[in-house]
């Protein structure tokens, strides 16, 4: 028997739905699940079960309904998405849930089933669609409908440039690659010759040896000026602002090196040329870069995270008529109509008598929230319980929201940053290779003036802080590398060092701890009632509302309530198949009763209780809880063996924090915390001399992770949390955390045997060349060795190829059993 | 070693065209998205007017 759902993967819980899927029947965790999956085994493409690598999401129900999408079939909303061409319309939307190749195969194919569509492109990297159809037959409600009935979300983009900008710099950044890389292969052929026969002591033909020069010369110039640009730019840039980083004297040796070997070329035979190094290194730290910008262009920019958290559309109200307008051209005073699941557009006063709200993307607070007639809503929260009519009392760039935005970005700007120190080190090297070169050149003039230019020129080359200058990007990027195969990605690579020196790491509970989502963990009948017939009243009276119990049980029941009458913060109470029950607080339900236990047996610590009663007992207790992840504990105990103590920050009730917190061993615990409360504790963590990890979800930990000394954001956490995190956490499972700080403690011990390696190459080989014992072809094979030894070191954070393979299958077992197991047991 | 005056021109202009090569994909957008197209085989028909433009 298996336990998790066909389509998303997650723990089946109570749920006892089926999904038909080619005559066999898999269970799945809810019905949006079950809906999905059917109409992707409908329309054939049920391969995408067998072949995919990530999870979806779970379905969310609003983006399933029909109508969700019809807004957009009007020209008025459309025309800011949609451009034209001939009979034919073309809009690039983006999709949220986009988890690996598979997702976008799937959408592709999706989209393409529409009668129409002349052309689709899905970029699993960017997460955008591009389709184009004909405007007599499709509009682009039916597009966006075709992408939600997959379980994926559409959402028009909000500024398509950065997405250009990163393409752009993404196909720069890999033609400077293959320049660099090309021209180094082929320097170094001629410059291998060379060598050989030198150290063999043989001599090259010199017409050959010259004709090899003059051809490593004309291979080096393009890779100097094309692909060795960003370099003298950053070099260039940062004279200009007065701030020397170690990019000014690698790009002054850079040019030294070449200058140098361009004289020689021109001036007989005498001088050694360093062609060989010069590519060799522009092209490492072309790679270095190009590895970093990949894992930085897969996570989300902030004005793309805002797109996504606040819907596009609302519904004014005029004169009692409903019109969808875009949320942009709402004013102050607007009344606004916002049905149940739908987000709140914009900051505003309630109008109507009582509402039901989830503040939890802001707040934190897992339940939902009550409000009267007059109080205050936040845009970005989500309307669960009846259709409300507000007052738009700010607008959206105004609102709670991108308050809760600004508060990330200040925190982000005021972060300490550590390259200070290394602009003082880089200022000192330069100092002092510019007196050596200086004293070998004064004392040279007056022992021997034909080889002071020689020997000062061999001090300048030695000197050359090329393995100085990779030694850590190097190690960053091997370990960037590995750590992305294990699922963390790093968007912050200097967040590494960082992570390596942390002491203290803080939880948010909610979506991090725990798997986010409010589940049946369990429910107990009285005696002398019928399960099956309480489950099904219990969906009836439930169907009315977005109760998780309502998501649980699924539509399985054919009764239905009528008469329901909901008591705002304590239950529903209607009439099914003729008789009277009520649902909701175990105190709601008693106080209908004279006598007799509110509950039926102590609930599991931790979960919220609801009761079923009839009028005369109760006939069911229920317990939802949010289900921790899995290994949590596991991790914890990781973490303390590495140093590291853990502490939960949540926005939750003291009693649901507390359940947690004992669950995974955590002693130090802070509940019912504002986003200024959980940054206030951050930072006197951090007056303590404290380093802090933080790992958060939501929009409410946004400010905490861009103010702690390094952040993980949890891969299915809101896009606002992404955009202000060092570090994405796109694996399920907590262990990798304890992983990336070895993976990082690990890559700082390699960093400094580079550094020592380096400045022992440096400072060791630099009095043999003012004295000129070192030969010129000696210094510039030493350069690149020094060079290749350092990137050889770097290579051991790279994850072995068996562990891959070991976990790769692994996971490829996982993912296949449940079909196997569903097929087996059907 | 005379050979060595046509061949080394020979194999830069088969370096220079290489990198032609490479230059139009990464131009014509083949490098953008190393994942999705490798899906593209798992399209159950591939009638010609169903190939992308």
């Amino acid at each position: 028997m298996n336990s998790l759902c066909f389509h998303c993967s997650e723990p089946l819980g109570t749920s006892r739905l089926v999904a038909h899927i080619n005559g066999r029947d898999e269970p799945v965790c809810c019905a949006g699940c079950r809906a999905v999956a059917e109409l992707i085994a409908g329309a054939g493409l049920e391969q995408y079960y067998e072949v995919r690598s990530g999870r979806p999401q779970r379905p969310d129900e609003t983006v399933l309904a029909d109508d969700a999408w019809s807004a957009y079939a009007q020209a008025g909303i459309a025309a800011g998405i949609v451009s034209s061409q001939g009979d034919l319309d073309r809009a690039t939307l983006g999709v949220d849930g986009i988890r690996c190749a598979a997702c976008a195969w799937l959408i592709d194919r999706m989209v393409r089933q529409c009668d129409g569509v002349v052309r689709v492109s899905v970029n699993a990297a960017t997460a955008r669609v591009h389709v184009e159809w004909r405007r007599d037959t499709l509009n682009l409600a039916d597009i966006m409908r075709s992408i939600a009935r997959a379980g994926y979300r559409p959402f028009p983009p909000g500024d398509s440039r950065v997405v250009e900008r990163q393409q752009q710099e993404r196909r720069a950044t890999l033609r400077r690659l293959a320049v660099s890389g090309f021209g180094m292969m082929q320097v170094m052929m001629f410059a291998f010759a060379a060598y050989s026969a030198q150290i063999r002591g043989e001599a090259i033909d010199p017409t050959l040896l010259e004709f090899f020069r003059m051809v490593s010369m004309l291979v080096a110039a393009p890779v100097m000026c094309y692909a060795g640009l960003p370099i003298f730019a950053n070099a260039w840039r940062a004279l200009v602002s007065r701030t020397l980083g170690m990019d000014v004297p690698v790009a002054l040796a850079l040019l030294l090196a070449f200058g140098a070997s361009v004289w020689n070329t021109f001036h007989g035979n005498t001088g050694e040329v360093y062609f060989d190094s010069v590519t060799m290194f522009i092209f490492f730290v072309t790679l270095g870069r190009f590895i970093q910008m990949s894992v930085r262009h897969r996570t989300t920019s902030i004005t793309d995270a805002l797109a996504r958290q606040m819907p596009a559309i609302a519904h004014r109200l005029e004169n009692d008529a409903a019109f969808d307008v875009p949320v942009a051209t709402l004013r102050p005073g607007d009344t606004v109509l916002v049905r149940r699941g739908e987000v709140l557009p914009a900051d505003g006063e309630l109008l109507d008598a009582h509402a039901q709200v989830d503040e939890s993307l802001l707040t934190g607070e897992s339940a939902a929230v009550h409000r009267q007639q007059g109080q205050l809503l936040s845009g970005g929260s989500v309307n669960v319980g009846s259709p409300l009519r507000m007052a738009v009392t700010t607008l959206a760039h105004a609102s709670t929201l991108a308050h809760v935005v600004s508060l990330m970005q200040r925190a982000q700007a005021q972060r300490p940053r550590i390259t200070a120190a290394a602009d003082a080190a880089s200022v000192r090297f330069l100092w002092a290779v510019v007196s050596a070169a200086a004293i070998t050149a004064l004392t040279w003039w007056f022992v021997n003036p034909a080889r002071a230019f020689d020997a000062t020129l061999a001090v300048l080359v030695v000197a050359c802080p090329c393995a100085f200058a990779i030694a850590i990007p190097a190690a960053v990027s091997a370990a960037i590398a590995n750590l992305a195969r294990r699922g963390v990605l790093v968007t912050h690579p200097d967040a590494l060092e960082r992570l390596a020196d942390v002491d203290r790491a803080v939880f948010d509970k909610t979506g991090t701890l725990t798997r986010g989502q409010v589940r049946l963990t369990r429910y107990i009948a009285a005696q002398r009632a019928d399960p099956a017939q309480c489950l099904a009243v219990a969906a009836a009276l439930e169907a009315a509302s977005e109760h998780p119990i309502a998501r649980a049980i699924g539509r399985a029941g054919t009764a239905v309530a009528t008469e329901v009458v909901t008591v705002a913060g304590a239950g529903i109470e209607g009439t099914v198949q003729g008789r009277r029950y009520r649902i909701g607080t175990p105190q709601f339900v008693a106080a209908w009763h004279r006598e007799g236990a509110a509950t039926l047996a102590p609930p599991c610590t931790g979960a919220t209780l609801v009761t079923l009663g009839d009028a005369t007992r109760v006939l069911m207790q229920f317990e939802l809880a949010d289900e921790l992840r899995e290994h949590v504990p596991d991790a914890i105990g990781a973490l303390r063996r590495q140093g590291v103590l853990a502490s939960i920050l949540s926005g939750d009730r003291r009693s649901s924090v507390a359940a947690v917190a004992d669950a995974c061993g955590i002693t130090r615990r802070f509940a019912a915390c504002s986003p200024q409360h959980k940054l206030a504790h951050l930072q006197s963590l951090q007056q303590q001399g404290h380093r802090v990890l933080m790992l958060g979800d939501g929009v409410n930990d946004a400010p905490v992770l861009a103010a702690a000394d390094v952040s993980i954001a949890m891969g299915r956490g809101t896009a606002l949390a992404h955009a202000s995190a060092d570090m994405i956490l796109t694996a399920e499972d907590l262990n990798v955390v304890p992983h990336a700080i070895a993976v990082a403690r690990r890559m700082r011990r390699i960093a400094r045997q580079n550094l020592c390696w380096a400045a022992a190459w440096n400072f060791g080989s630099l009095p043999l060349a003012a004295l000129g014992a070192i030969p010129p072809w000696v210094a510039a094979l030493g350069m690149s060795l020094s060079s290749i030894l350092v990137v050889m070191n770097a290579t051991r954070l790279l994850p072995r190829e068996s562990d891959d393979k070991r976990r790769a299958d692994a996971t490829r077992w996982a993912s296949l059993s449940p079909s196997m197991a569903g097929g087996v047991s059907s | 070693m005379n050979i060595l005056f046509i061949l080394v021109p020979l194999s830069l202009a088969l370096v220079a065209f290489g990198l032609w090569g490479f230059f139009w994909a990464v131009g014509s957008g083949q490098f953008d998205d190393m994942e999705s197209p490798g899906w593209e085989v798992l399209r159950e028909s591939s009638t010609p007017d169903d190939s992308p433009q």
